[in-house]
């Protein structure tokens, strides 16, 4: 059926509020890939079966991710009148007992990850309160989702439905308030009112350089030219940053959404979505959500009765990082090489075929709808001065609570680490956290107070990037990430400007020199020359940027640097040509675990038995391959790294 | 893959300069690479000159004009798993299947690839086999997990 009254809206939503909070028992499953990866779909399809063999009164369901990736699968269970109950770590064997024992009317304490006992519906400013009547035996004292240290600061606007909706039934998303924005950007604000709307709430584009998004719109509607077109950029290629495709996964019609309004501001009426080819199940679900809009009458000819038509083309990438950049993905697009042109002409006014074009990344169009809804007066109160709204990152790497976090601009980076984050883990010290992904840098611990936002990380050299927050300890070596970095980079670049293609490889190069104990001191300032001129010299934004992970490693941990050439040493242990392994002999129990796992046979000596006597295991050094194995497989603690 | 075939995906995807890079995914998928005589067909289809075909073919890392093996293994060194020790995953892998990165098992049974970044940084290290994401790996899980694809 394809709406096209604001009754005709409101019943859909009543449909999705009826399968959103259903009569009797539903249990959601967390799908998105990151609970895919964990075993997701074995409990899923435990649960299934077992409603289908006992006939059990349970609708089975399936969600995007909650964010606390590291607890997956999650599976949370949700029936009238009693809290909403969401399990961590579920196995299909956990997954029968829970589902057994909840209609019994009792939970088992020890599994629990929260409850919950109401919802936020962010688009319409409301919630959604579970009427509780009655609690199920042994729920007393469980979290509830707001005192969990990993959500209490987060303010969820970007994945505001992520692990709420079902992202295959549009009627969930409309149920929590979606599409009424554009109903009323369509029905009630003139293009020119919407890009004032959006100026007004200071978004800026969150794929990275964070230029504002209402003045790119606005030039591209004052472009001449009949055709024009809207992007969106879900080439999300920084490693460590995952948000968009946790937004796809979770919540496609929020982009899809937000891609209509723009394309009416602008003037357009066909658009694009670039996505990457890494992300099979993201495709999938876009691939839905479009049809779904479709037969909604939401893409189309006379969108919503208002006359307005747009359409949205959908582009798997071929697994190039540069196509993230602008005039690249649009020359992908084109069906040419995915390099950059320089931007002497802006693409908002000849982009995508010469003609007039918008780019902006996923986050940034899924906050749009919210936007128009809530107003720029409110939006515009969240974060700081010059950085308005939220932010999501990937919070990963050598931090207790790794995933997906959604914060305030302007929250320090001590928050994230040590509150959201949960501090390191095995009690490790920090050492910096990286964040921009290869165009950003890394930011050392005399810095943890600094305000997130994205001047202030430019200030420090690095940047915001697409979000991603790799946390470092002391196990790893800071040389070792620039030159993993310039590894990446020299692989991505395009090869068009000499500047990059050369001076990230021979920034590697001398990288490389370094953590295999060759390298000389005045290398460092070769470093920082190399890296200006890559910087001065290319004409995209990656060639433009990749000496950041050098050039602010060099800047804050210049002594690590030194140690490596100076006393060939790698205080991180990381860099193998530096290494030593040894076994203890005091400490060695003759187990002879070590010789089994090492590739090399490089480790001798004899196996203790009850019989006989063992002799203690030795490594040969002109044997060890420095694999770490050894390292790995002793329990006792008895090899050491020099 | 038949000409014909190749007639089929063409048609689906339009007889347009855009659609070059869907259609040589769409063989790569079914052919696990991309042969030389269905490249110079589809340049005589569509009409674009060989070489640009070629050079779409060797800049993305999606498609590949050597043969791959059957199953395909991609260990992610996205920054995350990097810090992880991917590095290690995939050093573990090269010496259990006798190949280098990049390379194909001579019996045709293992592609083995590296990735930057899969998005699922919270598991890491991740590798990927055939479409199948397995997170938290360790270099010791490595051999059972090979031998449940022989």
């Amino acid at each position: 059926m394809k709406i096209r009254t604001k009754t005709d809206l409101e019943k859909i939503k009543e449909r999705g509020i009826e399968i959103l909070y259903p009569k009797g028992i539903k249990i959601s499953v967390g799908m998105a890939t990151c609970g895919i990866s964990t075993g997701a779909q074995k409990v899923y399809e435990t649960i299934q079966n077992e409603v289908e063999k006992s006939r059990l009164p349970i609708i089975i369901n399936q969600t995007g991710c909650i964010g606390f990736c590291q607890r997956e699968p999650v599976v949370d269970i949700l029936e009238p009148g009693k809290p909403r109950v969401f399990y961590q770590e579920v196995t299909p064997e956990k997954a029968m007992r829970l589902v057994h024992e909840w209609i019994e009317n009792r939970v088992i304490k020890d599994w629990l990850f929260f409850k919950m006992e109401d919802e936020e519906w962010i688009v319409d400013n409301k919630f959604w309160n579970y009427s509780i009547k009655q609690l199920p035996k042994g729920l007393d004292g469980a979290y509830i989702y707001r005192q969990i240290p990993f959500y209490n600061k987060q303010l969820k606007i970007a994945l505001r439905n992520c692990g709420f909706i079902n992202p295959d039934h549009i009627e969930e998303y409309i149920a929590r308030g979606g599409y009424f924005p554009l109903y009323k950007a369509l029905h009630e604000m003139k293009p020119e009112d919407i890009i004032e709307e959006v100026k007004r709430s200071g978004l800026r584009g969150r794929g990275g350089a964070g230029f504002p998004t209402g003045q790119k719109w606005e030039s591209c509607r004052r472009a001449k030219g009949d055709i024009k077109y809207v992007l969106c950029n879900a080439d999300e290629g920084d490693p460590g940053a995952y948000m968009d495709r946790s937004v796809l996964e979770g919540d496609p019609h929020s982009v899809i959404e937000g891609m209509i309004i723009g394309a009416y501001a602008i003037g357009a009426h066909e658009g694009f979505i670039y996505v990457r080819d890494e992300y099979p199940l993201a495709i999938k679900k876009l691939q839905t959500a479009i049809h779904q809009a479709e037969e909604f009458g939401l893409l189309g000819e006379d969108i919503l009765g208002s006359g307005f038509s747009f359409k949205i083309n959908l582009f798997r990438g071929g697994g190039a990082f540069v196509c993230g950049e602008s005039t690249a993905l649009m020359a992908s697009i084109e069906g040419k090489v995915g390099e950059p042109r320089a931007k002497h002409i802006h693409t908002t006014e000849s982009g995508l075929w010469d003609r007039p074009s918008n780019l902006n990344n996923v986050e940034t169009w899924n906050n749009i709808p919210v936007i128009i809804s809530r107003g720029s007066e409110w939006y515009s109160k969240i974060g700081t001065d010059k950085s308005k709204g939220t932010k999501v990152f990937s919070i990963v790497g050598k931090v207790n609570n790794t995933g997906l976090i959604e914060v305030p601009m302007g929250i320090t980076l001590r928050e994230i680490v040590y509150e959201i984050g949960g501090g390191i883990p095995e009690g490790k010290k920090f050492k910096a956290v990286q964040t921009g992904g290869p165009s950003g840098g890394c930011i050392p611990e005399s810095l943890l107070d600094l305000p997130v936002d994205f001047d202030r990380l430019t200030e420090v050299g690095s940047m915001m990037g697409s979000g991603g927050m790799i946390v470092m300890d002391e196990s790893t070596c800071m040389v070792d990430v620039a030159k993993y970095f310039m590894n990446f980079l020299k692989d991505e670049s395009c090869g068009k400007c000499t500047s990059c293609r050369e001076g990230t490889k021979r920034m590697h190069e001398i990288l490389t020199e370094i953590t295999e104990g060759r390298g000389k001191l005045e290398y460092l300032d070769l470093l920082e020359e190399l890296g200006w001129v890559t910087a001065e010299a290319s004409l995209c934004a990656l060639g433009g940027t990749a000496p950041n992970p050098v050039l602010s490693t060099l800047r804050y941990f210049r002594d690590e640097y030194k140690e490596h050439i100076i006393n060939r040493r790698c205080p991180a242990k990381v860099c193998r040509a530096l290494l030593k392994y040894r076994i203890l002999p005091e400490a060695c129990t003759m187990c002879g675990r070590c010789a089994k796992v090492c590739p090399a046979d490089a480790i001798s000596g004899k196996r203790k038995t009850k019989k006989e006597e063992g002799i203690p295991f030795k490594i040969e050094e002109e044997k060890c391959i420095k694999c770490g194995m050894c390292f790995e497989s002793c329990k006792f603690n008895a090899i050491e790294v020099q | 893959m038949t000409q014909s075939e190749i007639d089929t995906i063409i048609e689906e995807h339009g007889r347009k300069e855009s659609a070059i890079l869907a259609i040589l995914q769409r063989i790569q998928s079914k052919e696990n690479y991309l042969p030389k005589e269905d490249l110079e067909y589809i340049s005589q289809k569509l009409k674009i000159p060989l070489t640009s075909i070629f050079r779409i073919a060797t800049f993305y890392n999606a498609l590949s004009l050597k043969p791959r093996g059957r199953h395909k293994i991609d260990v992610c060194l996205g920054t995350a798993c990097h810090v992880r020790g991917g590095g290690k995953i995939l050093e573990k892998l090269e010496r259990e299947l006798k190949i280098s990165v990049g390379e194909t098992t001579k019996d045709k049974k293992f592609s083995l690839e590296s990735v930057r970044c899969l998005g699922c940084c919270s598991l890491g290290p991740v590798a990927v086999i055939d479409g199948q994401v397995y997170g938290r790996l360790t270099q010791d899980k490595i051999p059972s997990l090979l031998k449940e694809f022989k």
